[in-house]
């Protein structure tokens, strides 16, 4: 794990629209039963101006920058001995289909415990216009060789 | 009391989440690399357990997940999913705060007798 990571800001990833199949097949996944999720009228009737996407969807939008971080030649993560600490979600407003998102990550910490580094990363998923949708901030732990 | 929900999840499951999700981390469907790391075996994505988990607070909420402000856990204990018997998830939601129109639900999420969460808390907007 090198250190010189925290602190790095990645540039904007996207932008990433968020589809209405996407958006049923994350709903599916994860075993929910809303039918704002699912079907276009639904979630019309409610006020939302495509399905609503789950909480945790926002995920898939953190997971492309997470992914590019990991890739990042300097790093020294192995992926497969990262699992996942800690997950948080501030939402200022929900994810709907037909959203075009841009995730911006910066790494806000890195810290090492008993061979174990820990990596928090912040991620502000905004839309076009800049404009604050959610927050996603994860820690993920990299576990030490045995 | 808010909601009660038992989630059985299978390796299924997790093919199904990992293609959902674009977490394609072996660890969450391959026992030889799972095993080569030192886990205990093939684990659920804790996005997946938190994403399961909330599910019961959203049919509180008559399916309006944009109710939601904030949504956290940590992820404290592997769940290791059985390639035959899968894992079974009990998960209890409770109101732990409340603040005018905004609530504070408590999750917990039990495996195998013990909790896999921790500090699992929904923020919730009440308002009509």
């Amino acid at each position: 794990m090198n250190p010189a990571l925290e602190g790095r800001t990645l540039p904007p990833i996207g932008p990433y629209l968020v589809g209405r199949e996407k958006v049923r097949e994350f709903a599916r996944a994860v075993q929910s039963r809303s039918p704002l999720s699912i079907d276009a009228d639904a979630a019309s009737a409610a006020g939302y101006e495509g399905l609503l996407a789950p909480p945790t969807f926002a995920i898939v939008v953190q997971e492309a920058a997470l992914q590019q971080l990991l890739a990042e030649p300097d790093t020294g993560i192995d992926f497969a001995r990262v699992v996942h600490g800690d997950q948080r979600f501030g939402f200022v407003r929900p994810v709907v289909a037909g959203d075009e998102l841009l995730a911006h990550l910066s790494v806000t910490s890195i810290k090492t415990l008993a061979g174990n580094s820990m990596v928090t990363a912040e991620t502000a998923i905004t839309d076009l216009d800049g404009e604050l949708v959610v927050t996603a901030v994860s820690t993920l732990v990299v576990r030490a060789e045995q | 009391m808010v909601a009660e929900r038992t989630v059985h999840l299978t390796r299924d499951s997790l093919v199904r989440y990992a293609g959902a999700s674009g977490d394609f981390n072996p660890i969450h469907y391959r026992d030889d690399v799972a095993a080569f790391v030192g886990l205990p075996g093939v684990l659920a994505h804790g996005m997946l357990t938190m994403g399961v988990a909330v599910q019961p607070v959203i049919d509180w909420l008559g399916g309006d997940s944009g109710r939601v402000l904030d949504y956290r856990t940590r992820f404290t204990r592997p769940v290791v999913v059985d390639p035959v018997e899968g894992a079974e998830l009990e998960v209890t939601a409770k109101i732990g705060a409340l603040d005018g129109e905004r609530v504070r639900i408590d999750l917990t999420v039990v495996f195998g007798g013990q909790t896999v969460l921790g500090r699992a808390q929904v923020q919730v907007d009440l308002a009509p």
